[in-house]
């Protein structure tokens, strides 16, 4: 296309402005999917990894829950049995009592730290054990008055009249129309490390506690994260979770605090208390997600023990539960990220070198640009040059003529008839067509001296006259009549002198070649809007075929033969006249003529810095 | 009795008069003309001109167009050529529509002299060749 040879200079923030875009689009496509991808995974492998680890805490404490039921219940069944298989008559004896203990010691290692019976008043009867309890009354124990009003019971810890830690089992039996109890105290070291070795990760740890908020094993290591109170709330928030089935997402009441919580309560099989009549409940766990007094979030996991008496509670940090899915989480946003740069500083590296690289071909485009327009002027100048030599031909001829002439007088001498005269008039002969030919030289050196293209005001009618002028031998010689019709009111306009030639130049010289051998007329009009100004070239020459008509401003389309003409003329004064911000029209009927308009406007943009090569 | 009749063809009118001028000098006998159709005017006047010489470049009817118009009227008239270094090609262009040679401008005048005496005994010996075959006919035919 003819814009090939459109001059345009692009500054440094025009290549900055390319980069930032091409780097950003390579940015945005490259980083969305990642962003995309590595945020959605992530999502649901948070979501996944959290269900995990809650089933797993779930599971964990469950089966914590199910092996210290099944510890409890076992310790009651031995005590059960131990009831149902003797008769009060020997467990009354003592040394059958601590016989049984013996065995039981044996048996269980040192669970049961000591057996009794006790009547319904509340006496031992008998005692088998390390302490010095025979006969001790216990109607005043809370304990005793639970155990009464069931047929088997569990006590919570407490210290009694030992002084130390531990707990009653008991079982309630009918003998001779009176109510017994067999008790035993379990060991509460042993009862503690079921429940202390269940401990995870850093800061697992796990604790029953009763409805009183009193401990029944040992108090966590480290920190409590929560206050007994909110300890204490579990269990009806337990409850609540139970009772509530329309989801596993509970708002926990605000009893709990100003915190956020939620809880999942899960529900598992139902499975039968085998400790009491009441009606058969659900093992469930239920989550709370708490910030601790030192505003760590904690997460709680607990679960019913002891006919809901007692509650196995979990307690671990929530970071460190989610040690690994945050480990991971990490990572992966630390790959993300380190993509993201990787890419970013990609997108802007390859940019640069892409942008540099266009700069570069943009003004190596730009010197063959010029080298072209520079090419084009030469050729046309060449073209122009070879009509002056010949119109200074004619001068120097007669010169040559008339010098040959004074020679040939010479030789028959001056004072000879009227020599002298004669010299005088070849002499002054040879001084006109000296001018003649300083004439047409001058003309030449005008056009071909201003090769710079530095942007001034100037007249472009004086211009169509100087090229007419300039070309007036040619068309002399074409038989071609021109007529210029020129509007004396025409402003200046800014442009540049050796552009504007060119423009001028060639157009004239296309209708001259065109008409060279026809002869014919071409009509120069130069007129003007409010806004523009036209230069209007028509020809009477052959036209143009329409086929070549969209080709013609394209670099070297030419329909002369090879070696006369370059095909640069009329692309180059396309590329001018865009630049100067206007146009070129043609129009033209094959047989009937061409008529070339150009039109500039009489407001030029800002002239445009060009270097001179 | 002059060299040759020459008719000499070219629109500077300062080049035609000073050439004439010289070309009387050197024993010529030279008619001028401003231009293609005035040269054939004045060959159908003068039936005497031998030589034409001819300027390629000439507004209106140009040297080539000339040339083709003389051998077409007066075959055999001969013509020379005067060419710039434009119009050299012209010049060939001339010889193969049966110019008799061609020349350079500015030429050297003896030069030219030459040229033109050999174009004018050319067509001398041409026009004897046919007085002779047109001789030889009637007095073939008186037989």
């Amino acid at each position: 296309m003819a814009e090939i040879l459109n001059k345009r200079n692009h500054g440094p923030a025009y290549y900055a402005d390319f980069r930032l875009k091409i780097a950003l689009r390579i940015v945005i496509v490259s980083l969305a999917p990642l962003v995309l991808v590595t945020g959605i995974i992530l999502y649901q492998f948070h979501v996944y990894a959290n269900q995990m680890v809650h089933a797993h805490l779930d599971q964990l404490v469950l089966k914590h829950r199910q092996k210290i039921d099944d510890f409890l219940k076992q310790k009651l069944s031995d005590i059960s049995y131990l009831s149902k298989s003797y008769q009060f008559s020997q467990l009354k004896e003592k040394p059958f009592l601590q016989q049984r203990l013996r065995a039981l010691q044996v048996d269980y290692s040192y669970v049961f730290v000591d057996l009794g019976v006790i009547d319904d008043n509340g006496r031992q009867v008998s005692y088998a054990g390390p302490f010095d309890l025979d006969q001790a009354d216990y109607s005043d124990s809370e304990w005793f008055h639970k155990a009464r009003a069931r047929d088997t019971y569990i006590s919570d810890v407490f210290l009694g009249m030992r002084g130390q830690p531990h707990f009653i089992v008991a079982v309630k039996r009918e003998w001779q129309g009176r109510m017994w109890l067999v008790r035993a105290t379990i060991d509460f070291m042993a009862f503690n490390t079921l429940v202390e070795d269940f401990t995870m990760g850093k800061t697992g740890t796990a604790f029953i506690l009763n409805r009183q908020g009193e401990f029944q094993t040992r108090a966590p290591k480290g920190t409590l994260k929560l206050t007994l109170q909110q300890y204490k709330n579990l269990f009806k928030m337990g409850e609540d979770a139970r009772g509530n089935k329309t989801g596993d997402h509970i708002i926990a009441p605000s009893v709990l605090g100003q915190n956020d919580l939620f809880q999942i309560a899960r529900e598992y099989e139902p499975k039968i208390d085998r400790y009491t009549a009441s009606p058969p409940h659900k093992y469930t766990t239920f989550t709370v997600e708490k910030k601790g007094e030192d505003s760590t979030r904690c997460l709680v996991v607990a679960a019913f023990l002891k006919n809901d008496d007692w509650l196995l509670i979990f307690q671990q940090e929530k970071k460190d539960a989610f040690a690994k899915l945050n480990e991971t989480q990490l990572i992966a946003v630390f790959i993300t990220f380190a993509g993201a740069l990787l890419i970013i500083f990609m997108a802007f590296f390859i940019s640069g070198q892409l942008v540099k690289r266009i700069a570069r071909l943009d003004s190596e485009k730009e010197v063959m640009n010029q080298q072209i327009v520079e090419t084009g002027k030469l050729a046309s100048i060449g073209e122009l040059a070879a009509g002056i030599a010949h119109e200074i031909n004619n001068p120097v001829a007669i010169m040559v003529e008339e010098a040959g002439w004074i020679q040939d007088l010479l030789s028959e001498g001056i004072d000879k008839g009227d020599n002298f005269e004669e010299f005088k008039r070849a002499l002054n002969q040879i001084q006109t067509q000296g001018h003649r030919c300083k004439g047409i030289t001058h003309k030449l050196l005008s056009f071909a001296r201003k090769t710079d293209s530095r942007v001034e005001t100037l007249q472009i009618n004086e211009f169509v006259t100087e090229v007419v002028d300039l070309l007036s031998q040619k068309f002399k010689y074409a038989n071609i009549n021109v007529d210029v019709q020129l509007n004396s009111k025409l402003p200046t306009i800014q442009a540049s002198a050796t552009e504007i030639q060119q423009v001028l130049m060639n157009i004239l010289q296309n209708a001259v070649y065109a008409m060279e051998k026809t002869g014919g007329k071409i009509i120069i009009m130069t007129g003007m809007d409010d806004q523009h100004l036209s230069v209007s070239i028509k020809d009477t020459g052959p036209g143009i075929p329409s086929d070549n008509l969209a080709r013609i401003f394209d670099p070297f389309f030419t329909t002369r033969p090879v070696g006369k003409g370059t095909g640069l003329g009329l692309s180059i004064c396309y590329g001018i006249i865009n630049k100067m911000g206007g146009r070129i029209d043609v129009e033209s009927k094959v047989d009937e003529g061409t008529m070339f308009t150009i039109v500039l406007p009489l407001k030029n943009p800002a002239p445009i810095f060009k270097e001179n090569i | 009795m002059a060299i040759a009749n020459i008719l000499l063809v070219d629109d500077e009118v300062p080049f035609v008069d000073t050439m004439i001028k010289r070309l009387t000098k050197r024993n010529m006998d030279v008619l001028p003309a401003y231009g293609g159709e005035d040269a054939l005017k004045k060959l159908a006047e003068n039936k005497r001109v031998e030589v034409v010489i001819l300027d390629v470049k000439m507004p209106g009817m140009d040297g080539l167009e000339t040339l083709k118009e003389i051998k077409k009227e007066f075959p055999l008239v001969e013509v020379i050529m005067l060419t710039g270094h434009a119009t050299v090609e012209s010049a060939i262009d001339g010889m193969k529509l049966g110019a008799f040679d061609y020349l350079m401008k500015p030429s050297d005048i003896d030069l030219l002299v030459e040229k033109v005496t050999e174009a004018a005994a050319k067509k001398r010996r041409h026009e004897e060749k046919i007085i002779e075959a047109q001789m030889r006919k009637i007095t073939t035919r008186g037989r």
